[in-house]
Order: C-alpha cells, then structure tokens, then sequence
C-alpha cells in the first residue's frame, strides 16, 4: 500500500489540450481572484460576514453564487457537447475522443441538477422563505450553514475531478453494471458517487430544516391557508426532499460498497440486480424533478400576481394542486424505464398515473392565466420570464403527457426526443423561474433594481436559443437519433444539430446579456437604488421590511390577517387617515452567532471525500475524524446567541425608514 | 417608518388565536420537530434498504440461506437488551426531567452497556458468518443482510457515542436548554431504532427462519 493510495501524477491528463487549457484557465480565474480579494485585504470581512455566517439572506445569495458559477461550467460542457454533434457526422470524428466525450455528457447532466437547478432553488427558499413567513431567519441557522458548505464541497471535488483523474462516463444516472468496478475501474464514477453523497446529506438538511421552518416558525397570525404560494411550494418542495434523498443516499451506498468491498447489489455475478438500481435511483429521480419544478411554480405565481397587481386567482386551487403533485410524484417514476419489461398491467398503471399529474399542472397554468386577465400586467422583466415559461412548459409538458403513453415511450426511448422534452420542461420550468426570481428578489437583497434592458435582452436570447436548440432534437429524435452520440453516420440529421448548435449559441449570449446585465446594474447602483424597500409595489411581507434586510429581518414580528398581508396593510392605509408616527418601543433580539462550522467540515469532508476517491486510507481517517472533532468542539461552545440591543435596532430603523409605497 | 411593525395591528387581536397562527413555536417544539423530520427521512432510508433486502433476499447465488444462518439464540438477547435499552432510556428522561444527575448516570449508563452488549453481539453474529464464507461478497442476499443489518447497528454505535458525549455535557454543562433538547433528540432517536430494529426483526430473521 502507498501512501497516496492510486493517485500518482499519470491522474492530470497532461496529454489532453483541451481538459489542460480548462483546468489553466480555472486556475488563473481563482487565483486571481483569490488574489485580488487577499490585496485588497477582504479576506476578514468575507470570512466575518459571508463564509461563517448562518444568515439565511446571506446563505441564499451564496447558494445562488454557486448556482450561477455552475451554469457557466454546465453550459461551457453543453456547448462543448453541440459542437462534436454538429462536427461529428459521417467519417468525421470531431474534435472531442469518445472517453472525453463521455465524461462531459455525464458532467453535464450531474452539475446542472445537482449544483446549478438545486442551488438556484435552495437558494431562492433561503432568501424569501423566512421573509414571507415574517420571522427571523430558519428552524436551524447553523445546520443551514453547513448544508451550504456541504454543497459546495460536492462541487469543489467534481470540478477537482476535471484536473486530477476523470469524471464518470456513465451518463448522469450512473446506471449498473456500466458503473461497477468491472466495467468503470477508474475515479470517475466514484468522483461523481462521492459527490453527490457528501452534497445530498446538505440537501437532506436543508430538507429538514426548511419544513420546521414552513410548519413551526410563521409569524403571528399566519395560519397554513395565509401562507404566500412560494412557501407552500417551498414546503411541498422540502417534504419530498425529506423523503426522497434518503433513498438516493442509500442506492449511492450500495452502488458504493459494491465498488469499494465487494458487495453483489448490482452486480452481474453473485445474483446482483441491476435494474433495483435504475428502480431506487428513480424512486429518488422522479420527485426530484418535482423538488425543482414546484418552488418554481411559486415563483412564478408570487410573479405573476405582483405584476398584474392582482390577488393569485385561485389560491387554494393552487395549494391543492402543488399538495397532489407533492403525493403524486411518488406514483410515476417507473415512467423512466418503461423498456425494462414489466407486465402491461405495471406500465399501464405508471402510465396513466403519469397523465394525471398533468391535471394539477393545468390547473396551475390556468390559474396564472386567470391572474394576469383583467389586471394591469406590467411587463417587468420577471414578468417576461414568466410568460415565456407557460408558452414554452406547456408544449414540454404536452410531449411528457406522450412519453408518458408506454407503446410511444419504447419508440422513443433514450433518444434526443426525450433529451428534448426533459430539456422542454426543465429550462422553462427551473432556470426561467429562478431568472425571474434573481430579477424579482434582486432588489430587496441588494437594494437596487438590475438594469432593465439587458435583462430584457438577455430573456428574448434566452428564450429564442432554447427553442432553436432543442426543437430540432424533437425532430432528429423522431428519427432515431440515439442521446449520447460522440458520432454517427446519418447525414440527414446534421441540419438538424447544426441549428441546434446555433440555439446554443444564441443562448451564449444570453448568458453574456445576463453578466452584463449585472455589471451594469452594480456600477449604476446609484441610479437604480431602491429606498422604498418595496420596488414592485408587492404583497407579501418580504417587501415590508428594508432592502437588503437587517439581520434580524423584523424589528417587531409582523401580524397577519390576510393572505397578502403586505398588500393589505397598504390598502388599509391609503383608505384610512394617515395616523401620526407612533413612538415605538423596540425590544432586544437574540440572533444565532456565525460560526465557522459549515465551512470546517466542508474543508473535512472534501478531504476525506477525495481520499476515499484515491483509495488513500490515512487521509480519509483524517476526514472523518475531523468532522467528528469539529461536531464535538462545536457542542461545547457556549455561547450560542448574540444579543442586538433595543437601541441598534432603534437606529437601524430611523436610518432605513420605510414608506408605504402605494 | 417600519410597516412590519404595524401589519394589521388595527386587525382584532384579542380573539386568541388558532395554533396555526400563534408564531413561532418554541425552541423546544423546533427542535424536537425537526429531530422528528430527521428521523422520518432517516427511516426513509432504511426503508430503501429494507427493498433492496426483500428484493434480493433470495438472491443467494448457491450460497447459504437465512434459515441455515441465522441464530435465534442470539437474536433473541439481542432484542432483549434493544429492548431493554429503550426502557431504561425512558428512565433516564424522567430523571432529567426532575434534574436528578445520580439518576441521569446511572440510567444511562445501563442503557449504554445494554447498547454496548448488542453491537458486541452483532459483531460476534457478523464474523461467524464470515469466518464461515458467508461474508457479504458471497451473495447479493448477503450483501443485502450484511448492509440492512450492518447500517442498524451502526446507527446503535452512533447512538452509544452520542450518549456518551451527552453524559459529558451533563457533568460539565449541567442541564441548560441546550443539553435537555439534546437530550431529548437522543432518546428519540434510541427509540426509533428500536422501532426499525423490530422490523428488522420480524423481516429478516423471522420470516428469514420460516422461508
């Protein structure tokens, strides 16, 4: 046994120009801003208020950081992967070799579910959820904390796998007997099983701490059916976190110990079953898409209802269908592997159990519909978002209810038609939520607008690159395009991706719209500040406090008695006589201490993940045992509360004074 | 001027109020909440393990079955002292409850020595079995036996540090806030193990034994 376990310098693909020249650029990209932020001497500040906080406000903005970085990597792979197809057709073989290849698509699909679609939607809940629901911060600020660093040592070692060894070549599903040892005896799939454990035990904390949140900590007077939508599909989002992670955690294990000591789960000999693989991971796999797509779904009705200056219509209607697609998710994930052969009478019932779930999506759109009519829409860039995403997700969503038809779904199978449609349903549903969200949230945790136009242009890139990209895999799907081609000989299909590749492009400068967009709002921050605290004219009570939000969120908690508590409150005002300033009494607040706890275990975990990765043994005790350390050091601190004194806050709230802006 | 503070303040107040709109819960409440979650979320788990031991359960490849492992001698003292366990754990919570710290050691200490003894006897069962070639490499069923079984006791170990870490708190902290909410996760967490270990039970080894 050595002491570095397998790693030894043939792991850094020095051969390969492309993987070289990524890994050089990252570097120097880090390191200079390592450097610029060490220069210019902001390491304490960060380290005091962002990397040890367990601010909620401050968590959410990191979570989306980290979401936004990712997409940058996850789109750089998708483009990558548009190139070779619109390259590669008849004798030509592209610029990228299979094993290269492999790895992206897998990368691909791993980085934009795991690090970019579920930080851009925790990251949204961390913000608004404790906001709306009017208190301070969430059931377990420190847990919140570690969650995040958690999360982002799952991204820190799949993007260490692209400098030192590889990432999996299975696909993002890691299905077996591809990913057992006998076949992928190298890092990548344990690069990718690593993790994706160490950032699944966040997410499952964030899972728990967000549903005591939602059912344990409301502000005074909030009853469930006062609840904003976004905390109910936040809540629907965060219940099936709770019950679906566990069983991803467990399949990884398994596929884990089959890896590591030998064991048979999935294996070809010793009896192994490898479709209880593909059956757990979707157990898991299904719900998930429902963890995205649902608190995207309250974005878009808190959006839609803001903009049309109009109450949600439909509020229980839309509680009861988000609640039934929260049971429902439970009910369909056979749908992904209609082809494994299961009786009729086992894909019939998976089948129509999938369709049904298109009832509470209608009822959804329709009531967004029945929202903006009659209203007075204004056309606000979250609005832009949102509209584009009910014109695109019901066509995605229409060709879902077809695959969802066993005798289309065995035609179809792992072809770009389904690459298309869970594209269709996915960038609509998710990343055009979470652009609506970033563009609607922006201010109150800012404190300034983004500039407009960009965003404007950025949406109208967006929008028209999805379609030109992932229309004509429809298209080459129906003709028998197979996902995951590094080449292929069908000359017919190559218009096809060409115009694909164009869509992706066109989505590129999206992407730039949005950078721009962002530098331009910071350096004209001036113009675009918001002092009102309430830029969109909103209804729920993130908006009545100051932008960005003191720590402590509330001097006083609000009360509630209505299901737009905010907006209510306005109403009254402007109906009743203006009352003079009362003098306010304001009583201290005790606010959790930061605590550098989520990041230390996170520097452990990494650690230990990467040893477990190279097999070397030492180091990975030195993990687990440091993790063990910094749990008990951390149970033996004292003091855990800061006190805010009644006079801080006091000056907090004469310096930020707050109008009603009806 | 800040308008969360004035929210509905001229809506009637007095009427008191339903349990769903009373504010936030207490500290108490939220954590013992949340520990509730994450018990639910770890039973999950189990639960997926618990598929996978049904579905390969007679995946034995050639090898040996349940019934011709299993002892139901030592499973049996097993349960016994899980069992046991859970109940000198509920002593130990009366006797926090009434801050009696004579009371809390020794009902924990009880408790960790029955905990002790059944992972001391999970292991002896364990490396029976692989001294006799029915490790966890020999058969998808024994891979499963091996995790489902294993993963338990694991947790049992997990709970026998956790005690033994929170007995220190109590020396040296005494019983603020923070040691009795933990306390109180602890002791949650000792029964469901309990609860998962029945099922264990009665899955693997009894009908193991009658299949």
């Amino acid at each position: 046994m050595t002491l570095l376990g397998r790693l030894d310098w043939s792991a850094i693909p020095f051969d390969q120009p492309i993987i070289m020249g990524t890994v050089a650029g990252m570097v120097l990209v880090i390191g200079s801003v390592l450097l610029w932020v060490t220069l210019k001497g902001y390491v304490p500040y960060l380290w005091r208020e962002w990397i040890t906080s367990v601010d909620h406000k401050r968590i959410g903005v990191m979570y989306l950081l980290l979401a936004l970085v990712m997409l940058l990597r996850g789109f750089a792979d998708a483009i990558m992967m548009r190139t070779q197809q619109a390259m590669a057709a008849g004798g030509a073989q592209g610029y990228l070799p299979p094993e290269h290849f492999d790895q992206i698509f897998s990368a691909h699909g791993t980085i934009m579910i795991f690090f970019v679609a579920m930080p851009l939607v925790i990251g949204l809940m961390n913000f608004v959820v404790p906001l709306q629901l009017g208190v301070r911060d969430v059931a377990f600020p420190t847990i919140n904390s570690v969650s995040f660093w958690l999360t982002a040592s799952g991204v820190l070692l799949t993007n260490v796998s692209l400098a030192i060894g590889e990432f999996a070549k299975t696909g993002w599903v890691a299905y077996p007997p591809l990913s057992e040892l006998q076949f992928s005896p190298g890092v990548g799939v344990d690069y990718y099983l690593w993790s994706l454990q160490i950032s699944g035990i966040g997410t499952l904390l964030t899972g728990v701490n967000f549903v005591t949140t939602i059912l344990k900590m409301r502000a005074p007077g909030m009853a469930y059916m006062r609840m904003p939508v976004f905390c109910w599909t936040a809540l629907a989002s965060n219940l099936l976190i709770v019950a679906a992670f566990p069983v991803l955690t467990a399949t990884f294990a398994m596929l884990l110990l089959d890896r590591y000591l030998g064991f048979h789960f999935f294996t070809l000999d010793g009896q192994g079953n490898a479709m209880m693989y593909v059956n757990l991971f979707w157990v898991w796999g299904h719900p998930e898409v429902y963890i995205l797509v649902l608190p995207a779904f309250g974005v878009y009705s808190e959006v839609s209802a803001t903009f049309s200056g109009k109450p949600l219509f439909g509020y229980r209607s839309m509680v009861g269908a988000t609640m039934a697609i929260c049971v429902l998710s439970y009910t369909v994930w056979l749908h992904h592997f209609f082809t494994m052969g299961a009786s009729a009478g086992i894909n019939a019932f998976f089948g129509v159990a999938s369709m049904i779930i298109a009832v509470p999506t209608g009822v959804k759109i329709f009531n967004w519909l029945f929202t903006m009519y009659g209203g007075r829409v204004r056309f606000a860039v979250p609005v832009l978002w949102t509209i584009g995403f009910m014109v695109s997700f019901v066509f995605g969503g229409l060709t879902g209810v077809l695959l969802a038809l066993p005798p289309v779904d065995w035609q179809v199978h792992n072809s770009l038609f389904l690459v298309a449609h869970f594209h269709h349903v996915i960038i609509p549903g998710v990343v055009f939520a979470a652009m609506a969200g970033y563009n609607y949230w922006f201010p109150k945790a800012f404190g300034f607008k983004l500039e407009e136009s960009w965003g404007v242009a950025s949406f109208w890139c967006w929008f028209i690159g999805f379609h030109l990209a992932f229309m004509p895999l429809y298209v080459v799907g129906l003709m028998g395009m197979t996902r995951r081609l590094q080449h292929y000989d069908v000359l017919a299909w190559r218009p096809w991706l060409l115009v694909a590749e164009a869509g992706a492009v066109i989505i590129l400068a999206g992407v730039v719209c949005q950078i721009i967009q962002l530098v331009v709002s910071i350096r004209h921050r001036g113009q675009l500040r918001d002092a009102t605290g309430d830029p969109w004219n909103g209804r729920t009570l993130e908006w009545a406090t100051a932008s960005p939000p003191p720590a402590w969120n509330f001097a006083v908690l609000p009360r509630v008695g209505d299901i737009d508590a905010f907006w209510a409150k306005k109403q009254r005002d402007r109906t009743q006589q203006a009352q003079p300033p009362q003098e306010r009494k304001f009583e201290p607040i005790e606010l959790p201490k930061n605590s550098a706890i989520g990041f230390i275990i996170a520097f452990f975990a990494v650690v230990g993940g990467f040893a477990l990765i190279w097999h070397i043994w030492w180091m990975a005790g030195v993990g687990a045992i440091g993790i063990f350390l910094t749990v008990l050091a951390f149970a033996f601190r004292n003091e855990e509360e800061i006190r805010i004194s009644a006079q801080q806050i006091a000056r907090f709230e004469q310096a930020h004074p707050v109008e009603i802006a009806v | 001027m800040n308008i969360a503070l004035a929210i509905d303040d001229d809506v009637g107040l007095e009427a008191p109020l339903s349990a769903s709109e009373a504010g936030p819960a207490t500290k108490r409440v939220v954590v013992g909440f949340g520990f509730w979650i994450f018990l639910l979320s770890d039973i999950v788990m189990f639960a997926a393990l618990f598929a996978a031991y049904a579905v390969l359960a007679n995946a034995t490849a050639g090898g040996p079955t349940g019934a011709q492992l299993f002892r139901q001698t030592s499973v049996a003292i097993e349960t016994g002292c899980l069992l046991v366990s859970s109940y000198t754990c509920g002593l130990m919570s009366l006797a926090i409850g009434s801050r009696r710290y004579a009371a809390t050691y020794f009902a924990a200490l009880v408790t960790f020595v029955l905990g002790a003894a059944f992972v001391v006897l999970e292991v002896r069962e364990f490396a029976g079995m692989i001294a006799i070639g029915a490790g966890p490499q020999r058969s998808a069923f024994l891979s499963a036996f091996f995790t489902l079984v294993g993963c338990h006791g694991l947790h049992v170990t997990a709970g026998l540090i956790w005690l033994a870490v929170m007995m220190a708190q109590v020396a040296i902290k005494g019983f603020p806030g923070t040691v009795e909410r933990r306390l109180l996760c602890f002791t949650l967490f000792w029964h469901a193990l309990d609860i998962v270990w029945v099922w264990l039970f009665t899955v693997v080894y009894l009908m193991g034994v009658i299949a």
